[in-house]
């Protein structure tokens, strides 16, 4: 705490009050609810060589289970980067009935809880249910596969791009789309050649997101998924059982990678969008 | 090329933008749209270039030369552009901003990437930018981001160039330059140009001829110095320029205002008359045709003359009074002087719209 | 006013392409859940509904619910405090920090509570010597839900105080103003709004946070069991018209939200229209 005893030492120079109270109780927050629980995931891992570490998270059953993750969660992400960018185009640029309603909607996934989703979509479309029996005569099989899976990925994962693309579309000068159309440009150029760049940092970092989320998701597919080992069983779930096998150490170890691999996608979205943005704006952002 | 308004209104909702109107532009005239903010040149200006219809309820037209371009797009019109803010695409380089029509034409007029390098090449040179092709927007000044948005609206060699408050952002040294220049460029090309500008200096120095606007309303379209000695009427006259005012009633061919006269010719009843700062004299004692005692609150040199304000217990608001600096120097002004104040001419607008009139008095 | 893709057919493509898929995968499961916990009528769905397990859920998460909402709301309020207001080394690394909730899965992050709260890890074992539990009881899911839901009132707070600025705030000191007056007179009413928005995110959160809870409760019937934990039980049971019951109370609870949100966002660009 002496950090704190320092930092609040140049208080008085501050022009607004809270500076002390406001850093220490921030401080102990993060220490305690964000980093101290973190750390407990290293002392797991401290036990084990590197050799007994690589074992455990190469396991064929646990690798058969990050490809599905991986596959799953790129699909999803990549779904929702058109929807997304469909829904916040139509959102920001068109009047329609009901646009509201649909907006409002949106926002449906997040506020939803992720077991409830869960348990609709695998009624919904299993076998019995009311989608499945649709699309079962087309030779569809949604519930208990890899497709199902990524449907319920895409669906928690949806309001990412529409809310990260709509407030830059929304801030888009009227007077781009003008200079673009006075210069002759058809609707489709115009799109691509001078709105898509725009919107790119946006939907690369919703996308971003939505596919980090989708990487983690547990409540939503685990009643679509079926979760059959090698085939349906995702990263997530893996961690799950071996807990329920009181297997702490092999459910740190994968949870580790699942960590890792979060941490590292956040971050380099972070960077690449710094790096965008300054560009944009000459060096100076 | 021409351009050729008929019968042109456009409404927003209730509120009425334009009142019908006609508006004819010759070949290679350089026109200014003169007027405050809602007075209709902004949508007047973007009609022309059809990013705004107008309204269909009248059988208005547009014809640029012979061709009627009334229900052409935009993207058609053969129009270039110049945005208020400039509209450059930030994530281009100023190469590719400007050639970005070219590379928009489709396949079959589109010319080879190597005419496109040397056009763009070309139009950056009269740009004076050459060396700036690879920067981004971001990384030029704002008369060189004016510069790049108007090579890239001559790009595809439009019939008409309109400009939305092209100098508006910059400031007044930038401005002054990027005004000549634009002038001269415009007499080089010979295209038609059509700009907006709420700042009375510029249209008059700029344009050929002026359309000054209020109220969705042409008030008066003139060459600049036309319009600044015969203003159409009252609106015409006082947005051009400072104005002062006396008001007071006539009598026997003499105007008072509380203890002030003025010898007029004109019948008995109340009056209004106009005067410009540089139509008023300053003199230490009252003439024969006229008793106006001022008092002197500030003098301020401004460039090659003096700006005096001055004040009396008959004038509800303070009157400006430009002298050179020699009658300046002669009265020895300074503050809390009294002078009389003597008007060589004076202006005068009826209630209806009748036009000015003029008396010049001769001393 | 010419825009890109104005044009008529365009418009109604891309308008009907839209309002198709939203409908698909947005609004038709939401009506699936009210469908399947009505299917045998309403006698069914309240004596689901006032079952003594489902009372005892609801009865759990409204507990934890209220304990973590003014947890992070305070942690919430100062941090946007502390980042917005001030320049301090470390700044932008809080600033990622409070971000990893958002990326850690749930069953992770329940995971990390798991082993440092459990009796095997160093503060469980230490808890342990004086008897007291905190994993596989409530007091361990009210931990994991602080944490996942942390973000939620900072987020939301963060890029209005730094859009608003700090000006007002530095008028009230050269007024006299004290630390607590100015945050109750000047910050608070700019910013109730989206603190309430923040609450409400939190709150529909808290209450349906899934996969977190389901390793730290135990699943322990009428005591460690809530909503969405519930939901699951009966779904395996195979009780699905049980476990569509509770999920249509928790699909009101997200009803409710994005209806405050829709409500709020109507107040502040209606407010907007007015300056």
């Amino acid at each position: 705490m002496s950090m704190i005893a320092t930092l609040t030492g140049t208080a008085s120079k501050r022009v607004l009050p809270g500076f002390g109270l406001s850093l220490g109780i921030t401080l102990l927050f993060v220490s305690l609810v964000l980093l101290l629980p973190m750390t407990s995931l290293v002392g797991q891992l401290a036990g084990l060589s590197l050799a007994e570490y690589w074992a455990i998270i190469t396991e064929e059953r646990v690798v058969a289970s990050y490809m599905i993750t991986i596959g799953a969660a790129a699909v999803a992400a990549i779904v929702n980067a058109l929807f997304g960018l469909l829904m916040a185009w139509v959102l920001v640029r068109y009047e329609f009935p009901g646009k509201r309603l649909l907006d409002a909607l949106m926002d449906l996934p997040f506020a939803l809880p992720t077991a409830v989703a869960g348990i609709t979509l695998a009624t919904m479309y299993s076998s019995s249910g009311f989608m499945g029996k649709l699309l079962a005569p087309l030779g569809f099989e949604i519930a208990y596969t890899w497709v199902g899976i990524a449907l319920a990925m895409a669906f928690t994962s949806i309001p990412f791009v529409v809310r990260t693309v709509q407030p830059v579309l929304e801030d888009l000068p009227q007077e781009i789309d003008e200079a673009a159309l006075t210069l002759g440009a058809s609707d489709a150029l115009a799109f691509r050649r001078v709105i898509l760049p725009h919107l790119w940092p946006a939907l690369v970092t919703g996308t971003g997101l939505a596919f980090v989320r989708s990487l983690g998701e547990f409540g939503a597919v685990i009643f679509i998924a079926g979760n059959m080992p090698y085939e349906t069983e995702i990263t997530a779930l893996m961690i799950f059982v071996k807990l329920q096998e009181y297997d702490y150490v092999g459910a740190s170890a994968i949870a580790s990678v699942v960590l890792a691999v979060s941490l590292a996608l956040l971050l380099a979205l972070n960077l690449w969008q710094g790096r965008f943005i300054r560009r944009l704006h000459g060096g100076k952002g | 090329m021409s351009i050729r308004l008929t019968n042109i209104a456009k409404t927003f909702g209730r509120t009425t933008a334009l009142e019908p109107l006609d508006l004819n532009i010759a070949d290679g005239e350089l026109v200014g749209l003169l007027g405050p903010s809602g007075s209709g040149k902004t949508t007047l200006l973007r009609i022309i270039a059809g990013l705004e219809q107008p309204d269909r309820s009248r059988t208005g037209s547009i014809h640029f030369g012979e061709r009627d371009v009334t229900n052409v797009h935009v993207r058609d019109r053969r129009i270039g552009f110049v945005f208020q803010h400039y509209a450059l695409f930030r994530h281009m380089s100023v190469f590719d901003n400007v050639a970005f029509g070219l590379t928009a034409l489709p396949r079959r007029s589109r010319p080879s990437t190597g005419e496109i390098r040397t056009r763009v090449n070309r139009l950056l040179e009269m740009v004076r930018l050459e060396e700036f092709a690879n920067r981004y927007p971001a990384q030029l000044s704002g008369g060189q981001q004016q510069r790049v948005s108007l090579a890239r609206a001559l790009a595809l060699k439009p019939d008409v160039l309109l400009l939305d408050e092209p100098f508006g952002a910059l400031d007044a040294k930038v401005r002054q330059e990027l005004r000549r220049w634009l002038r001269h460029l415009h007499d080089e090309l010979g295209f038609t140009s059509v700009f907006v500008t709420h700042d009375q200096e510029e249209a008059l120095e700029l344009s050929d001829r002026v359309v000054v606007m209020s109220n969705g309303r042409i008030e008066q379209i003139d060459e600049p110095d036309t319009l600044y000695r015969h203003p159409a009427n009252r609106f015409v006259f006082e947005f051009l320029g400072d104005v002062n005012r006396l008001e007071g009633n006539v009598q026997d061919g003499e105007l008072t205002c509380g203890d002030a006269r003025l010898s007029v010719d004109l019948p008995d009843g109340h009056q209004e008359l106009l005067m410009r700062p540089h139509e008023l004299k300053l003199l230490e004692a009252q003439s024969p045709h006229s008793r106006l005692p001022v008092t002197v609150t500030s003098a301020s040199p401004i460039g090659a003359e003096v700006r005096v304000e001055l004040i009396a217990d008959w004038l509800p608001e303070p009157w400006q009074a430009t002298v050179r600096h020699a009658d300046f120097e002669r009265l020895h002004i300074k503050r809390g002087q009294r002078l009389f104040v003597e008007p060589r001419r004076w202006h005068r607008f009826g209630n209806a719209e009748t036009h000015d009139q003029e008396v010049e008095i001769l001393s | 006013m010419q825009r890109i893709g104005d044009a008529p057919r365009t418009r109604r493509l891309l308008i009907g392409l839209a309002v198709a898929l939203s409908a698909l995968f947005l609004l038709l499961p939401l009506i699936a859940i009210f469908a399947q916990a009505f299917t045998e009528g309403i006698d069914v769905f309240w004596n689901n509904l006032s079952d003594e397990y489902t009372l005892a859920a609801i009865g759990l998460t409204l507990l934890v619910t209220a304990l973590t909402i003014p947890v992070n709301l305070v942690f919430g309020v100062f941090l946007a405090w502390l980042v917005t207001r001030f320049e301090f080394p470390g700044r932008r690394l809080l600033q990622t920090l409070i971000d990893i909730p958002f990326a850690v899965s749930p069953v992770v992050a329940g995971l990390i509570y798991l082993l440092l709260y459990g009796s095997s890890g160093w503060v469980g074992s230490w808890l342990d010597g004086y008897d007291i539990q905190l994993m596989f009881a409530w007091p361990g899911i009210v931990l994991v839900t602080i944490f996942v839901t942390c973000p939620f009132v900072a987020r939301e707070l963060i890029p209005l105080m730094q859009a608003q600025g700090s000006r007002e705030e530095e008028a009230a000191v050269t007024l006299g103003a004290s630390g607590w007056t100015i945050f109750r007179r000047v910050t608070l009413p700019n910013i109730k709004w989206a603190l309430l928005y923040g609450v409400i995110l939190t709150n529909a959160r808290a209450v349906g946070e899934f996969g977190a809870v389901s390793v730290v409760s135990g699943s322990i019937r009428g005591e460690t069991n809530t909503l969405p934990l519930h939901v699951e039980l009966l779904y395996q049971d195979y009780n699905t018209v049980g476990a569509f019951t509770a999920a249509a109370l928790l699909a009101l609870i997200a009803l409710f939200t994005l209806a405050a949100k829709a409500g709020l966002e109507w107040r502040a660009t209606r407010r907007e229209q007015f300056r």
